[in-house]
């Protein structure tokens, strides 16, 4: 597949993003800025940004309670995420919602939800609003393994593929639920035959390899824009950090986590950026500083922000 | 007037004797005719899905078959297989797909079976739906409305599983609103406004009172959520009641009229968010309150109702409160164990003797 270089580079530009927001955020938590927790992204950048560069901006996201990088492959605006997980007025959802809950309406995420596989039958509905309307978009939920063993997750498949529903599947495989290996929870190892049950295609494909992560979810969506019905694509991935920022992972091997860490997603592809002449190392650096700038302006944003007002507490209940 | 309206005599031992109040509840001088509490359901089904195209109907065996109960019966035929549109069973994914047709601007009128199984639907009713306008700071709505028929009554035996009156399970989730008719005419109006509310709300239909017959406009109306309706007005005791239990509200303050006892009789028709005002300016000006509700008993919401009375009309009480309920236990199969732990016309009587006492 021909994929421009402008294309190219706003994928490294959103993965850089991301694992800069993350390293961010994680500090921010550890400096006790932040309540609550912060689940980091870290290592599955390739994954967001793979699928959301297939994806329009009227086309729906939903998320899980780790989709700081979801939000930000799909195109939201750092400054209003970090504001948000701080809790302030000036965030996205106001300082409701919190890390675990961004939802920025504006780039097309209709919400972050953090009971795990509950997004999935808001993006079924969702896609089956754009049949009705006779609208071309596409709904993408994102789940990780553990989703995938919800009966959310399985109803969904069930429901979109009887309907010929536009919703893309992407299962996220970073191997843990919390700190149960997949190994524990599935007795298959390759999670993508799981839509055989449903008659739909399932797509494995490399989470780490951003391009190939684009070009599967280009046909998968396509597919769904074309009104063939879902596809459920399989992103074998790995978290690198704990399932919360400072959590023990006293589940797994720090070899294990060494091994897969040789992986990163980002200086894969920066190096086949380079090799292939579509960016200098110059160019990249420039990226890399303007991110970083971006971050601190993010973060100096988000704490100078205001808190929302308490006597405002009980707005946003109802409509 | 003795005429309209389904025979008492075939319902069973515990069934109310037909109030007229209840039956012939249109305003005076609007054109009406007598239907159904299930027909009244569907007709206001039928007239939103004719009114605003955004509004379909999502559900478990709706469509040929028409519901466990007939409710959709015809809908499929007049609109089709997409605006009445027949689901796998999977509970959790009729709410949460409600909610993302609804997050992308249609309105869809969900069909749960029956209430007892809504406990499958729990997480995107009262996890997501609930939750979603909050938590994203007021960047979306969710305007669906899941109807459910719960409750049970003299002779339906449909024991443990088919038979609970739940509306409190939804009542303590903010973010949703819950009603529930007790008559025709309330469940056609406030079906309406449950349709063109821009919140989720849980409709829940009383299965027995599916078949109870009475008055509905001609007219297109709609009635207001939140709003408690005095049924029948009275000086002497307020009986706050729900549902089906309204019919025996209205049964007991009829039986009680012959012995010079004047009974105000308050359906609280929206369970949630509750008008606690008309509870409570009725509570101040009988100064004696009896409250009947079909649900269990603990935690119950005649709890809640009584804990309004008490904030509300403390000091205006002439005697304590007394509550009819269900009692804290599953329903048994057998007639004979129904009627041991459902409230009838004399449970409510004896009740308000005692407060009059």
């Amino acid at each position: 597949m021909e994929v421009s270089r402008d294309t190219l580079l706003e994928m490294y530009r959103r993965m850089v993003r991301i694992r800069e927001f993350e390293l961010a955020a994680m500090d921010l938590f550890k400096r006790g800025q932040v309540k609550g927790a912060v689940h980091p992204y870290i290592g599955q950048e390739a994954s967001g940004v793979g699928v959301c560069m297939a994806l329009r901006k009227d086309d729906l996201i939903a998320g899980t309670h780790r989709s700081h990088g979801h939000n930000i492959a799909k195109g939201a605006d750092p400054k209003k995420m970090m504001a948000e997980i701080l809790g302030k007025e000036t965030g996205y959802c106001k300082g409701r919602g919190g890390s675990m809950h961004i939802a920025a309406f504006e780039t097309g995420s209709l919400g972050a939800l953090a009971v795990v596989g509950s997004g999935i039958p808001i993006a079924v509905g969702a896609a089956l609003g754009f049949k009705m309307k006779g609208e071309d978009r596409v709904a993408v939920p994102f789940t990780g393994d553990g989703g995938s063993n919800t009966g959310n997750w399985h109803e969904g498949l069930n429901m979109a593929s009887i309907w010929d529903l536009p919703v893309v599947f992407v299962l996220e495989n970073n191997r843990y639920a919390v700190s149960t290996n997949i190994r524990y929870s599935a007795k298959i190892e390759d999670l993508s035959i799981r839509a055989q049950a449903y008659g739909i295609p399932g797509v494995r494909v490399d989470g780490f390899d951003v391009l190939a992560v684009y070009e599967a979810a280009v046909e998968a969506v396509e597919r769904a824009r074309r009104g063939e019905g879902p596809t459920l694509l399989v992103t074998e991935a790995y978290r690198f950090e704990g399932h919360y920022a400072g959590e023990p992972e006293v589940y797994r091997d720090r070899a294990e986590v060494q091994e897969y860490r040789k992986k990163d997603p980002i200086p894969r592809f920066r190096k086949y950026l380079i090799k292939e002449e579509k960016a200098s190392q110059s160019e990249l650096d420039d990226v890399d500083a303007e991110i970083r700038q971006e971050m601190a302006d993010a973060v100096k944003f988000a704490q100078e922000s205001p808190q929302p007002d308490p006597a405002t507490a009980m707005d946003y209940i109802y409509a | 007037m003795a005429t309209v309206g389904k025979d008492a005599t075939s319902l069973g031992t515990t069934a109310p004797t037909m109030s007229p109040d209840l039956i012939m509840q249109v305003p005076e001088g609007v054109p009406a005719r007598e239907m159904s509490y299930q027909e009244a359901i569907r007709e206001a089904l039928r007239e939103e899905m004719l009114r605003d195209e955004r509004v379909f109907l999502i559900g478990e065996d709706i469509g040929v078959h028409g519901g466990a109960f007939g409710v959709t019966r015809t809908l499929f035929d007049q609109f089709g297989p997409e605006r009445v549109r027949n689901t796998p069973i999977s509970e959790n994914t009729i709410a949460g797909a409600a909610t993302g047709a609804a997050l992308v601007g249609m309105r869809p009128v969900a069909e749960i079976m029956f209430v007892d199984f809504s406990g499958l639907a729990m997480d995107q009713i009262a996890n997501q739906a609930a939750k979603l306008r909050l938590m994203t700071g007021g960047q979306c709505k969710v305007p669906w409305v899941i109807r459910m028929p719960q409750g049970g009554g003299a002779g339906k035996s449909t024991a443990a599983q088919h038979s609970q009156s739940l509306e409190v399970w939804y009542a303590h989730i903010p973010g949703l609103k819950v009603v529930h008719p007790s008559t025709p005419y309330d469940a056609k109006g406030l079906l309406k406004a449950a349709i063109r509310d821009d919140n989720p709300v849980i409709f829940l239909e009383h299965k027995f009172l599916y078949a109870f017959r009475g008055l509905v406009p001609e007219e297109d109306y709609v009635l207001p959520l939140s709003q408690c309706d005095i049924k029948r007005e009275g000086e002497d005791v307020t009986v706050v009641a729900l549902g089906y239990m309204v019919w025996h509200a209205m049964a007991a303050a009829q039986t009680l009229a012959d012995e010079g006892i004047s009974v105000e009789v308050v359906d609280v028709r929206t369970v949630s968010p509750l008008d606690e005002e008309t509870i409570g300016r009725s509570a101040r000006k009988t100064g004696r309150v009896v409250l009947v509700a079909e649900a269990c008993r603990s935690y119950g919401p005649t709890g809640e109702w009584g804990m309004v009375v008490m904030e509300q009309a403390f000091d205006y009480l002439q005697a304590p409160v007394v509550r009819v309920t269900g009692r804290n236990s599953p329903i048994p199969f057998a007639d004979s164990l129904e009627n041991g732990v459902w409230p009838d016309t004399d449970d409510v009587v004896n009740a308000i003797r005692r407060v009059m006492e």
